[in-house]
C-alpha cells in the first residue's frame, strides 16, 4: 500500500519537473552557462594580458621619456640583447639550474630525513628545533664570503647555499606532518604491536606529503634564490655571476635579460613542483573534509 | 573448574603527568574471560579510555596490574584490534588496503609474499562484503558516508582475528539506525570469531544488547562499581530491545549510572 501512495505522488512531481523546463528558461541556463565559461577563459588568460599590458607600457614609457638605456632598458632592447647574447645566457642559466638542482637535491634528501626524525621524537624536536630556526634566521648573503673562505670560489658555496635556502621549509613541513598523526591512529597501530619506525613508514610520511609538497613549491625558489645570490657574490660562473659582470660593463639590457632568464627557470620548477603536488597528493584535497580532521 | 580470566586487572591505578596529574583511575578491578563481550559504561572523563590504553598496553599503570593471556602487561600488545569514534582511516589507501593494514604490521614478514598477499585480500574482501561494503573495496575512504567508513575501521580491527578487542565509543558518532545496524554487524562478528571484547559506550541500550556483562565505573577516579550480567539469549535483536525483559535492564544500568555520578559528586565534594 504504502508503495503505491508514493508512486501515485511520485508521478505528478516528475511530471512537472519535466515541464519546469520551458524553451525560453531552457535558452536562458545555456547562456548562463557560456558566460561562465567566457569568464573562466578570460580569467586563465589574465596573467598573459596583465604581461602583455605591463611590457607595452614599459615600452611606452622608456621611449615618451627618452629613459636612457643603461638606466631602464626598453623590453625590445631587452630582447636584442638576448638573441645577442643568447649562448653565454644559455650556458651560465644551465650552470645556475645544474648548481640549484643538487643543492636542492641534498635539500630534499636531508629534509626529509631530518624532519622524520625532529617529528617522531618530542625530544629531537625540542631539542633540535629553535636551533634550526636561529641557523634560518641568519640572512644567508653573509654566510656566502664563509663559504667562500672554506671551499674556495666556485660552484660549491652556491649549492650550498642554494641547499640552506630550501632545507629548512621541506624539514619543517616533514616534521609538522609527523607530528601531527591523529593520536588514535597511533594507537590502532601500536596495539598492532607496530614500531615507532614502522608508523613513522606506514602513516607518518604518506601523511606529511602534502606538506612536503607544498613546501617543494616554495623550496625549489628559494633555492634558486640561493645560487644566484651565491653566484652574484662569488661565482665564476652561473647566471648571477652574468648579471654583475653584466652591470660592471653597464650592459644594462643584459642584466635585465638575466633577469627575466631566472624568473622563466624558477617559475617552470614552480609549475613542475605544482603539478608533482596534484599527482602524488590529490587524496588531500579531494577528501578535503575528513582528511583535515 | 573455573579457566584463568584473559584480561585481569588488579588495583590498577593511573595517574596522568607526574605526582600533581589527573588521578584517572584508582584501584580498578576487573577480570574479563576469554571470548567474553563486556562493556564499560560510566560519566564522562571516568577514565573508560584510559582503561582502554591500560588494558593494551600503551601507558603503564602507575600501580597495580594488568595481566593480558597470562602475561603482565609491561609494553603494547602486539595482538589487539581497535577501534574508535573516529574511523580514522587513512585517506592515501582505498577501503581494502586500510583493512589490509594490521597485515603489513602484524607479522610483515609472513605476509610478504604474494600467495600471502592474495590470502589476506581474500580475507578482506569476505570481511567487508559481511559488513555491507562488498564493491566498496577500491574506493577511497572519503567517497564513504560516515557509518559506512565506520564499518570499514571495525573490519580493520578485526580482520587480523585479534584475541582481543578494544572499542572505544565506535558508535558515538552515528545516527540511531545505522547504530543499530552495525550493533548487528559487530554481533554477528563476535558470535563467528569470539573474540574477547571490551567496549566503552555511552549508550546503555547498546550496551545491553551487545555485552554479556556491563561494568559500571564511578566519576573519576574511575573504578569498578556495579558489575552486571545480561542473560538474554544470542543471537539478540532488535525487536527484543522492546521487550519488558531489555526495558528493565536497561532502567536498572540506568539508575546504577544516576548512582555512580552522584557518588562522584559526593566525593569531589569532600
Ligand atoms: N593524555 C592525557 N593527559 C593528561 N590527562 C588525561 C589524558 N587523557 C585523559 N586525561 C584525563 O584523565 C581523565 C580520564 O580521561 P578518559 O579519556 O579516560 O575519560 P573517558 O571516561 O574516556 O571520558 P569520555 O567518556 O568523555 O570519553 C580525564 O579527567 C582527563 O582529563
Ligand atoms: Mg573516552
Amino acid at each position: 500500500m504504502p508503495s503505491d501512495g508514493s508512486a501515485a505522488l511520485g508521478k505528478p512531481i516528475a511530471m512537472k519537473a519535466a515541464a519546469g523546463h520551458p524553451p525560453d528558461e531552457q535558452t536562458r541556463d545555456m547562456e548562463r552557462q557560456r558566460a561562465l565559461a567566457r569568464r573562466e577563459r578570460f580569467q586563465r588568460a589574465l596573467p598573459w594580458l596583465v604581461i602583455v599590458l605591463a611590457l607595452l607600457a614599459w615600452e611606452f614609457a622608456v621611449r615618451v621619456f627618452h629613459i636612457a638605456e643603461f638606466i631602464l632598458p626598453a623590453p625590445t632592447s631587452i630582447a636584442a640583447s638576448m638573441t645577442k647574447w643568447w649562448s653565454p645566457i644559455a650556458v651560465h642559466a644551465l650552470q645556475t639550474l645544474e648548481t640549484t638542482i643538487i643543492g636542492f637535491a641534498a635539500a630534499n634528501v636531508l629534509g626529509l630525513a631530518l624532519g622524520a626524525l625532529i617529528g617522531s621524537s618530542a625530544m629531537v624536536y625540542g631539542g633540535i628545533y629553535p636551533l634550526l630556526i636561529a641557523f634560518n634566521s641568519i640572512p644567508k648573503v653573509a654566510v656566502v664570503p664563509i663559504l667562500v673562505i672554506w671551499f674556495g670560489i666556485g660552484s660549491p658555496p652556491a649549492i650550498i647555499t642554494s641547499f640552506l635556502m630550501s632545507f629548512f621549509p621541506i624539514t619543517v613541513n616533514v616534521a609538522a606532518g609527523i607530528a601531527t598523526v591523529e593520536p588514535e591512529l597511533r594507537d590502532v597501530l601500536r596495539a598492532l604491536g607496530a614500531s615507532r619506525r614502522t608508523i613513522i613508514a606506514k602513516v607518518g610520511l604518506p601523511r606529511s606529503m602534502p606538506f612536503y609538497f607544498a613546501s617543494l613549491k616554495i623550496a625549489i625558489t628559494s633555492s634558486f634564490l640561493g645560487s644566484i645570490l651565491a653566484e652574484t657574490v662569488a661565482g665564476q660562473s652561473g647566471i648571477g655571476h652574468l648579471m654583475i659582470v653584466a652591470s660592471s660593463r653597464f650592459e644594462v639590457p643584459l642584466v635585465f635579460a638575466g633577469l627575466i632568464v631566472t624568473s622563466a627557470m624558477s617559475v617552470a620548477m614552480y609549475a613542475i613542483a605544482a603539478v608533482v603536488e596534484k599527482r602524488v597528493t590529490g587524496w588531500a584535497n579531494r577528501g578535503g573534509a575528513e582528511a583535515g580532521a | 573448574m573455573m579457566e584463568r580470566p584473559f584480561v585481569e586487572i588488579d588495583r590498577a591505578s593511573m595517574r596522568y603527568g607526574g605526582a600533581h596529574g589527573t588521578l584517572a583511575l584508582r584501584d580498578l578491578t576487573l577480570a574479563v574471560n576469554k571470548g567474553e563481550f563486556v562493556a564499560v559504561v560510566g560519566p564522562s572523563g571516568c577514565g573508560k579510555s584510559t582503561l582502554m590504553r591500560l588494558v593494551t598496553g600503551l601507558w603503564p599503570v602507575s600501580s597495580g596490574s594488568v595481566i593480558v593471556d597470562g602475561r603482565e602487561v609491561d609494553r603494547p600488545l602486539s595482538i589487539a584490534g581497535m577501534a574508535f569514534q573516529n574511523p580514522t582511516l587513512l585517506p592515501w589507501r582505498d577501503i581494502l588496503d586500510n583493512v589490509m593494514l594490521p597485515f603489513e604490521v602484524v607479522a610483515p614478514r609472513e605476509n610478504r609474499g604474494r600467495v600471502a598477499r592474495l590470502e589476506n585480500e581474500r580475507k578482506c574482501m569476505e570481511l567487508l562484503a559481511k559488513v555491507g561494503l562488498g564493491g566498496f573495496e577500491r574506493k577511497s575512504p572519503w567517497q564513504l558516508s560516515g557509518g559506512m567508513q565506520q564499518r570499514a575501521s571495525l573490519c580493520r580491527a578485526l580482520v587480523h582475528e585479534p584475541k582481543l578487542l578494544m572499542l572505544d565509543e565506535p558508535f558515538g558518532a552515528l545516527d540511531v539506525f545505522t547504530r543499530e545496524d552495525l550493533w548487528q554487524v559487530l554481533q554477528t562478528l563476535w558470535m563467528d570469531r569470539r573474540p574477547t571484547v571490551i567496549l566503552v559506550t555511552h549508550d546503555l541500550r547498546e550496551a545491553a544488547f551487545l555485552a554479556d556483562r556491563v561494568v559500571i565505573m564511578s566519576a573519576r577516579p574511575g573504578r569498578v562499581i556495579v558489575e552486571r550480567a545480561i542473560d538474554l539469549p544470542r543471537p539478540r535483536t532488535l525487536a527484543m530491545t522492546y521487550s519488558a525483559e531489555f526495558q528493565s535492564i536497561a532502567r536498572d544500568l540506568r539508575e546504577h549510572i544516576d548512582e555512580a555520578r552522584q557518588g562522584g559528586d559526593l566525593a569531589h565534594a569532600i
